[in-house]
């Protein structure tokens, strides 16, 4: 196994709040790790800080992708996805306007490049590779159950529904590591079990690195073999998820501090 | 596969031939007289300015509202040289140089204005407007607040249906292509299309660009067809114009800007017999149709004739739907 990731230091303040603070964070290729905390804990801003949302006050992040390792603090977010990092968001950002198929086909074209006088003149090829888009866009669809509502504006999709797309929209990119954020927020319990089952597949089938944030416990202990928690901005524990669970500093997080009465 | 093809081209190109061949025949035959012949040419020069507008701000999300700057350096383009090389190459080459010259104005000043959000970009294109019109009042080679007559008139109407054809089916083009979806995608959610791969800078600079080119062609076939161009009419009510016809049409529907273009022409020529109460008129229309279509008479959707087909499909996705329940 390598280093696909490796979070050095990682610190980012708005004003004078510190949202995240000295985050040290490693991930191994092809692990599936979990990222949890209390709301405001700043999880998000962590996945904002990995994908050039924001840059980092201080601190490096090291993506290594095969063939070639570089830093990514203070790209622009365009450059971290071509770098292979891909991402859902925790509050739904679809092209809602568009179909289904549209927000999957314009993740895929990022990687199928054709000049622009062939989309003014309809050159030879610009068929074919509208095909290839299409194709590929689809086949993402089927691997996400999306393929029977492949023409329906997003907006129109079931909650469960878009939160699948975003996932499609990011697996599209062809990343080496996939961020997901609370994507079974708002999801059922048999949905949820389902999303599971589907993130364990696409990380195989994919060969992909994934880091998740989720706030349903059952998903994160079910599926991520290793787990950081995250408080204040600052990784509290971190480690399998019987050790995480077994932590005082966890619990404590999550349920406060025991009030001594005597 | 390949019929259908065909069949495509056919009902497109079909309808757009005879259209032409009977306005020319109704042109010769002086059915269409000197003064619907002045109403055809603004409609033609309006679809143009209407079309690449749409790809600014209906399409790519740009709220731009300078759009007559670009419009006012093509007309000034083909006018300067085809008074100089009064032929139809001195014509075609002002056009082109016109909108080349828009488009690098459109990409000078997109550059760094397109980083911004929302309404800056419209005060920094308002504000590019009014410089390039108070420029061309005071430079010499513009020939100041008196413009610049007498254009040679090479615009008939071979020439206008090929340039408003033409430059419609290219954005048209350009819109369902890669590029194109890149536009949209920035319309849709910049944050998003940035998570994907799309340099939404570059996206955006692209399609602003695009629209000032085709602005520009639209200003020179103007200048071309009507004699005399002064700064004074591209001023800031001539890119309102422009804004009201494709916001009346439909955000992100070029078929849209097309009916709205002939729709607005329409009303105008219709009122003229009241000129007393014209303006107050129009304007009361259009408010009307603002209040019961806000967006626009055909919202972000497409007029086509392959909706037929789809509305077909999705009756039959229903159907199947309802099966399964």
């Amino acid at each position: 196994m390598s280093t696909i990731l490796e979070v050095t230091q990682l610190t980012r303040s708005f004003g004078g709040l510190t949202a995240v603070s000295n985050v040290d964070l490693t991930l191994e290729q092809g692990e599936l790790v979990g990222l949890i905390g209390p709301n405001g804990a700043g999880k998000t801003t962590v996945f904002n800080l990995l994908t050039g949302v924001y840059p980092p006050s201080s601190g490096t992040i090291v993506f290594s992708s095969p063939g070639q390792t570089q830093s990514l603090g203070g790209k622009a977010p365009y450059a971290i996805c071509r770098a292979g990092v891909g991402r859902t968001f925790q509050n739904i950002r679809l092209f809602k306007q568009l179909t289904v198929l549209e927000n999957v086909m314009i993740a895929y074209q990022q990687n199928q490049r054709y000049p622009l006088a062939t989309s003014f003149l309809r050159l030879p090829g610009f068929r074919r590779a509208e095909d290839e888009i299409r194709e590929g866009a689809r086949e993402l669809l089927r691997v996400m159950h999306l393929d029977h509502v492949a023409d329906e504006l997003a907006v129109n999709l079931s909650y469960g529904g878009q939160r699948h797309l975003e996932i499609a929209r990011a697996l599209a990119t062809r990343p080496t590591l996939l961020l997901l954020d609370e994507p079974a927020a708002g999801m059922n319990p048999t949905e949820t079990a389902q999303l599971t089952e589907l993130i364990r597949q696409i990380r195989h089938d994919f060969g992909l690195t994934v880091l998740l944030i989720e706030h349903d416990m059952s998903l994160v202990m079910q599926v991520c073999e290793r787990i950081y928690v995250l408080d204040h901005g600052i990784v509290i524990a971190s480690g399998t998820p019987d050790e995480v669970r077994a932590n005082p500093r966890v619990i404590e997080a999550y349920l406060g501090e025991e009030v001594d009465h005597a | 596969m390949k019929n259908s093809l065909v069949r495509q081209a056919l009902m497109l190109w079909l309808p757009l031939v005879a259209t032409y061949v009977i306005v020319l025949l109704l042109v010769q035959a002086n059915i269409i007289d000197a003064y619907m012949q002045v109403t055809l040419a603004t409609i033609c020069i309006n679809i143009v300015l209407a079309a690449s507008l749409n790809l600014i701000t209906g399409f790519t999300g740009q709220f731009s509202l300078g759009h007559a700057g670009f419009m006012a350096i093509g007309a000034y383009s083909t006018a300067l040289v085809s008074m100089r090389w009064d032929s139809v190459f001195g014509f075609l080459g002002g056009l082109l140089l016109g909108g080349v010259l828009a488009a690098l104005v459109g990409f000078l000043i997109g550059l760094p204005t397109l980083r911004l959000r929302g309404d800056y970009i419209a005060i920094a294109t308002l504000g590019m407007a009014e410089i390039i019109r108070i420029l061309l009042q005071n430079f010499e080679f513009t020939n100041g607040a008196a413009g610049l007559s007498p254009v040679p008139q090479y615009m008939d109407w071979t020439w206008f249906f090929i340039l408003t054809v033409g430059s419609v089916m290219l954005i048209s083009n350009f819109i369902r292509s890669r590029q194109g979806r890149d536009a949209i995608a920035v319309r849709e959610d910049e944050i998003a299309a940035e998570s994907i791969g799309v340099n939404t800078t570059r996206s955006k600079v692209l399609a602003f660009a695009i629209g000032a080119f085709f602005g520009g062609i639209a200003g020179g076939m103007y200048a071309s067809y009507f004699y005399v161009i002064k700064p004074e009419q591209f001023g800031f009510l001539k890119s309102v114009d422009i804004l009201v016809i494709v916001v009346l049409g439909g955000l992100g529907s070029l078929s849209g800007s097309v009916i709205a273009a002939f729709l607005l022409a329409i009303i105008s020529t219709l009122l003229q017999p009241f000129p007393g109460v014209r303006m107050i008129l129009y304007a009361l229309l259009l408010i009307i149709i603002m209040i019961f279509r806000p967006q626009g008479l055909l919202g972000n959707r497409e007029l086509s004739l392959r909706l037929l087909p789809r509305f077909g499909r999705r009756r039959e996705a229903a159907a199947s739907g309802t099966e399964e329940a």
